[in-house]
């Protein structure tokens, strides 16, 4: 059995009269590719926010392996191996490639802040962003400004980055938007390839690539969870087949 | 590959050459100029550390003035009526007051972002304006006077007579290429590269675990602890503070000589007092309106050199013409171009 590395228990999430998630139970394991699927407005993101601190939770709790982390901010969280890419891709544009990745590699290095020496100077940084990159297929492309990149290469870029801070857990929000196929196909077999080592939370509208990624699958309505399970155990459910893949039957 | 777009001229030869004539000016030029670059020098350290913030930093602070003119203050506070005050007591002094005010300004205003920053540094510039220039204790609107310069000694032996222009321009200048060191080495290092990750993207930098507050928290704080470094040594000079010192008047002057230098290079912003002030030199002894003529020339570099008047050495020597040189796939990144300087 694989072991569980982030477990969230009856997390609850309102804004004002709005209840954006409410008691919301999800364990993320290392070794397992978790999907989370559910129609706009079902509380993916807040979800995915409230695990990476972006929000705080008004209920429930969340731990890491025994830590509890309900309450800790987005930058501790981060260093206590949650790595998270977002919807919209988030990078720094003006910087290269392999700056943009050196930078995610020292915010988790010994001396992050260090104030003398140069930025270049550590050797284990400069491995760890090496590596990163090359995992995430961009090799060669280190000199490049991240803002000319295509769109596809800026999401391996993030995700790069945040391979770069040996993350545990890393959160994929919408990985695939915007994407052409081709593009897609590889950041699927990027995506894949992060299972080996690390827990992976995925929140994503691209059935295929749902089905074809996921190891465990929770659907989400109305910021409630409906169903979770093995994806082939969760496609068959009554009320996921009525409140979402009913309307994308084909697709699925 | 993305490092050196910078020849060597550049980058050893000139500060080499800027060194030599500085070090040599004093032997070359009458008295008031030495005052005068003195004075450049001075306005400069307080340019460049208001730069560590606003350009490394990308938050525009509308308060640095405050912490400047409160070194000053310090100073002449601590200063005996007629006898000459300790240098080594009164610059630690006058330099942690106004660091430590900066960390509680910073602290607060921090919070705020954008827009919001500036209005509340400023709002906090002006509180401290207005405590100097309405409480009695240091002289109120009438400010104050240092009637002896501070002395260093040691053992009973006098090292430095501060009011001696000669000296004061000296230690002004190891002053001034002591700050360009601390600088330089602070945004080259990883704390400087965190600082412009958080600039850049701070949510990203939040999301990599930066703690973005911290990180700005101290460059404010150092940040102000340098320009009061260079307030002290202003009310050395004139012998005299006022609240205007402290004003948001003086504050835009230190921006608008970032501007002029441009924000991405450490010592652009002493360039750009360089600037201000010979210009306002000239002008003065030169129209009546000087004010309208110089606000007319700042506005116009402003707009024609984005990136400031160091723009224009690399046209003027021919090293790179901007446009073929600028591959827009190998440019510098922002993080290493305080080093070399824009291509």
């Amino acid at each position: 059995m694989p072991e569980t590395t982030l477990r969230a228990e009856r997390l609850g999430k309102r804004f004002g009269g709005l209840r954006a998630v409410a008691d919301v139970s999800i364990e993320i394991k290392r070794g397992e590719i978790h999907a989370v699927i559910g129609p706009n407005g079902a509380g993916k993101s807040t979800l995915i926010n409230l695990l990476s601190g972006e929000l705080i939770a008004s209920s429930g709790e969340i731990k890491l392996g025994e830590a509890d982390i309900t309450t800790l901010a987005p930058d501790k969280r981060a260093r206590a191996g949650i790595g998270r890419a977002f919807q919209k891709t988030t990078i720094f544009p003006r910087f290269t490639v392999h700056e943009n990745v050196r930078l995610a590699a020292q915010a988790r290095s010994r001396a992050p802040l260090k104030m003398f020496g140069g930025a270049f100077a550590d050797p284990e940084v400069q491995r760890r962003t090496m590596e990163a990159i090359g995992k995430a297929g961009l090799a060669g492309r280190e000199a490049i400004v991240a803002n000319v990149l295509s769109h596809g290469e800026q999401r391996q870029l993030e995700i790069a980055m945040v391979l770069a801070t040996s993350p545990s857990i890393i959160l994929l929000d919408e990985p695939l938007a915007g994407m052409g196929q081709a593009e897609a196909r590889s950041i699927i077999a990027l995506i894949a390839s992060l299972r080996e080592h690390h827990a992976v939370l995925i929140v994503e509208h691209d059935m295929d690539a749902v089905f074809e990624l996921a190891d465990r699958l929770t659907v989400m309505q109305d910021g409630q969870v409906i169903a979770s399970g093995l994806p082939q155990d969760v496609r068959l459910h009554p009320a996921v087949r009525a409140a979402y893949l009913g309307n994308h039957g084909d697709a699925a | 590959m993305t490092k050196e777009r910078a020849s060597p001229i550049r980058t050893t030869v000139l500060p080499a050459l800027i060194l030599a004539v500085a070090l040599a000016l004093p032997f070359l030029v009458p008295q008031y100029y030495v005052q005068f670059a003195s004075k450049v020098l001075i306005l400069g350290v307080l340019a460049m550390a208001l730069n560590l913030v606003v350009g490394q930093g990308g938050l525009v602070s509308l308060c640095h003035a405050a912490f400047f003119g409160l070194a000053g203050y310090v100073l002449a506070l601590l200063s005996p009526k007629y006898d000459p005050a300790s240098l080594l007591l009164t610059l630690p002094a006058a330099v942690i007051a106004a660091g430590a005010v900066a960390l509680v300004i910073g602290a607060l205003a921090l919070r705020t972002r954008g827009v919001y920053f500036i209005m509340v540094t400023l709002a906090f510039g002006e509180m401290l304006f207005y405590l100097f220039h309405d409480a009695d204790f240091a002289g109120g609107s009438d400010g104050a006077f240092i009637n002896a310069k501070p002395e260093l000694v040691i053992a009973g032996v006098r090292l430095l007579d501060l009011d001696k222009p000669l000296v004061f321009y000296f230690v002004v200048l190891a002053v001034t290429i002591g700050a360009v060191g601390l600088l330089t080495m602070l945004v080259r290092s990883p704390f400087g590269h965190a600082l412009a990750a958080a600039r850049d993207n701070e949510r990203r930098a939040r999301a990599l675990g930066f703690p973005i507050f911290r990180i700005r928290l101290i460059a404010f704080t150092l940040s102000g602890a340098l320009a009061g470094l260079a307030g002290y040594f202003a009310a050395i000079q004139f012998g005299f503070v006022a609240p205007q010192m402290l004003g948001w008047h003086q504050s835009a002057v230190a921006l608008v000589m970032v501007l002029i230098g441009g924000l991405s290079t450490v010592t652009g912003p002493l360039i750009g007092a360089l600037v201000l002030l010979g210009l306002e030199e000239v002008l003065k002894a030169t129209f009546e309106q000087w004010k309208l003529i110089e606000g007319i020339i700042v506005i116009a570099i402003v707009l024609l050199l984005p990136n400031g008047v160091r723009q224009l050495w690399p046209m003027a020597v021919g090293e790179a013409d901007p446009k073929p040189a600028r591959d827009d796939k190998v440019a510098p990144s922002p993080a290493r171009a305080p080093e070399t300087g824009h291509a």
